[in-house]
């Protein structure tokens, strides 16, 4: 444990490489597109289209909840859809690659390993914060008021990095030894997002009659994580703090035991890259 | 002062075995041996046991094969692999060559990739702006910095890779091997700049392959094999007996090489074995050794040395012409050196029964290499009793370089003004 203290302070020696190399994944990645830095807006707008057009439109979910309006719903799905596509998925995704891909600066390069997994969490984030002015512009197109609530966002934004932080850090040097995890991941990741209320309600009868399945979904710690963005934007409302709280407590421990694992396994990544 | 010091150091690394490698993540969950599979298979021991101090302002060297632990044991005291026991103590600040340019991103220009990789070397932010424009200039790349890496050419990263690791201005500079990638012009420049970090009294631990450099610029050896320090000292002694276990082991080689040919041959008599031997054997070679000048047979030559061809030979009846000759060709199949007893003025009287010819070289003068020996007994017009094409072959080995296919005794000298100075032993 104090190892691990230790290491941690540690990298706060190291937080100028983290920045810098969050910033070279910021720039790289829309390096050589006509758009550029655009996408980073784009790229949540036309995942809303997509997900609006289907579940709105095509299959016509219109749910008592937003009065059968689609316009409605589509907000809601927004305020889950960004955080977890474009924050959440797209880090632990990339994070099951990135000592991978990496591999040459572990190998001949003294930098802290646990760097790579922070970047790539980072990085994913502050394109999720290019993405939320957009979705607090549609907040009263499409039909909703601001709240004070919208303040309580940083709170629920904090519960998400840490769990975030620690599931990359364990699927990132799991992936070392067990390369098939990446694929996996790939699908769990939609499972998971399926089995979260994000492009449903928390509210729907199915969850609320069955006990099972209600537990199921209460067990769910991002379940309280993208409730915590629909109280704050969607249905302006207080956060849950019981329930965030334990999530919280949740996601600490399991950043505490990622670490850990991503530190008993650190010697073996530069033969294994 | 010493700027490095290892006591008792230890790495061994964990091998995996092949089999591991494609055992999954599902297979690991389902046989409930996830942690099992986590443990490696086999030890290995990259280094072992190595305790030596290099004094702050000296240069060090590390020679040794592929494989001794040379790059890892640069990488255990650059701090980017762990000891496994043993303690590691450097004094300052260390920059690694171990490979140039290995933080470059290919997507993001020159002129980026200076700041993250002068990050990654340690330095802050204001000093990379201090020093980016040495930093550019060094290697070169005025026109390409704001281009990305991605449309470098290989010379270039390397280039760039050098000049910000050496820019970062350590008091302690590790180099691996870095230089033998880099094209004639930059490389005497790179040599240079390490010349200058010696002058300026810093410490540099400097791994390769190239032993003149090695001895050029070092001030003390260490050699590693298999993971342990072999000899430690005084540069030219420590190169000496590396080479001189190199050549052994090259001599270990050759013959374990000449006896698998040999045992193929017995066991099915090869078809390549009579096609390179012809004539009707009136006058057989029986037997063809080669020896040094001391008489002890061998088959690793140094060039300096000479060389005897013994040959048994036997005439089933009496001959009155015959002729004893020899050729020496080259890897690429040039003859180096033929000639026979009648171009030398031997007049055949008679033979019969069984006998023994000698040639002696004095000094074989050849350059390194593998070399194939003709032996023949023919007739004057020449009608060959027996011709052996290309059966025996021996090895030249030296520490010298030298080209071509001859190496005529030669010396070196130099007027007043020429100044020079030898750094290899010329005793040949």
């Amino acid at each position: 444990m104090l190892r691990l203290l230790n290491r941690s302070k540690e990298l706060y020696k190291y937080r100028v490489l983290i920045q810098t190399l969050v910033s070279r994944e910021l720039k790289a990645r829309y390096r050589g597109t006509i758009l550029g830095f655009l996408w980073s807006f784009l790229n949540p707008l036309l995942l809303l289209l997509v997900y609006t057009v289907v579940f709105g439109f095509i299959l016509g979910a219109r749910l008592p909840e937003f009065n059968e309006s689609p316009k409605l719903y589509a907000l809601f799905l927004f305020c889950g859809l960004l955080p977890w596509q474009v924050w959440f998925a797209a880090a632990v995704l990339e994070s099951s690659n990135v000592l991978l891909i990496q591999g040459n600066l572990i190998k001949k390069m003294l930098v802290p390993t646990e760097i790579l997994p922070i970047v790539v969490v980072i990085s994913n984030f502050i394109h999720f914060l290019f993405g939320l002015p957009i979705l607090l512009i549609f907040v009263p197109i499409l039909g909703k008021a601001y709240t004070p609530y919208l303040l309580f966002l940083p709170v629920v934004i904090l519960v998400q990095f840490v769990f975030t932080l620690g599931i990359s850090f364990l699927v990132s040097a799991l992936t070392v030894h067990f390369r098939d995890i990446k694929d996996i991941l790939v699908n769990l990741i939609t499972l998971w997002f399926f089995s979260t209320p994000i492009i449903y309600p928390l509210t729907l009868p199915v969850i609320q009659n069955n006990k099972i399945v209600h537990t199921l979904v209460q067990l769910n710690p991002m379940t309280h994580i993208m409730w915590g963005y629909q109280n704050c934007i969607f249905y302006g409302e207080l956060i849950r703090w019981k329930r965030l709280g334990v999530t919280f407590l949740v996601g600490l421990v399991l950043l505490i035991f990622g670490y850990y694992i991503f530190d008993k396994l650190r010697d073996s990544f530069p033969e294994e890259v | 002062m010493h700027a490095i010091k290892l006591e008792n150091l230890t790495r061994i690394y964990q091998k995996y075995s092949a089999q591991h490698r494609f055992k999954t993540f599902k297979s690991a969950l389902l046989k409930g041996d996830l942690f099992r599979s986590l443990r490696p298979d086999e030890l290995v021991h990259a280094l072992d046991d190595i305790s030596f101090d290099v004094e702050t302002g000296t240069t060090f060297g590390v020679i040794g094969e592929n494989g001794s632990g040379k790059s890892t044991l640069l990488k255990v005291v650059a701090g980017i692999a762990k000891p496994t026991s043993g303690r590691v103590e450097v004094r300052g600040k260390v920059s690694a060559l171990i490979e140039l340019g290995a933080g470059f991103h290919p997507e993001i220009t020159g002129r980026e990739n200076i700041f993250i990789n002068g990050i990654m070397l340690g330095l802050t932010k204001k000093q990379i702006h201090e020093r980016y424009d040495d930093i550019v200039r060094f290697a070169e790349l005025e026109e390409f910095i704001d281009a990305p890496v991605k449309t470098y050419s290989s010379g270039m990263y390397m280039r760039l890779g050098f000049s910000i690791a050496i820019n970062v201005n350590p008091d302690v500079l590790l180099v691996d091997e870095v230089l033998a990638v880099g094209d004639a012009s930059f490389v005497p420049k790179c040599l240079d700049r390490i010349d200058d970090f010696r002058r300026r009294k810093k410490t540099i631990l400097f791994v390769s392959h190239d032993l003149s450099t090695v001895e050029k610029i070092c001030d003390h050896v260490a050699w590693l094999k298999h993971g342990r320090v072999q000899t430690i000292g005084e540069p030219r002694r420590v190169i000496d007996a590396y080479l001189q276990d190199v050549t052994e082991k090259a001599e270990d080689d050759f013959e374990q090489r000449q006896q698998e040919i040999e045992q193929e041959e017995h066991f099915e008599e090869t078809e390549e074995r009579r096609e390179n031997r012809w004539g009707k054997r009136e006058f057989e070679i029986k037997k063809v050794r080669l020896k040094g000048l001391e008489g002890k047979e061998k088959q690793v030559f140094s060039p300096d040395e000479g060389m005897i061809i013994e040959m048994d030979v036997e005439a089933y009846s009496r001959i009155q012409d015959f002729v004893f000759g020899i050729g020496i060709f080259n890897s690429q199949g040039i003859l180096v050196y033929g000639t026979n007893t009648l171009l030398e003025k031997y007049a055949a009287v008679e033979v019969h029964g069984q006998g023994m010819v000698v040639c002696r070289m004095e000094r074989l003068n050849l350059v390194n290499g593998t070399y194939y020996l003709d032996v023949a007994t023919h007739k004057r017009d020449g009608y060959p009793y027996d011709y052996h094409r290309s059966l025996y072959s021996f090895l030249v080995s030296s520490r010298l370089t030298d080209d071509g296919i001859f190496r005529p005794d030669h010396t070196w000298e130099f007027s007043e003004k020429i100044r020079m100075k030898s750094y290899v032993r010329h005793d040949t």
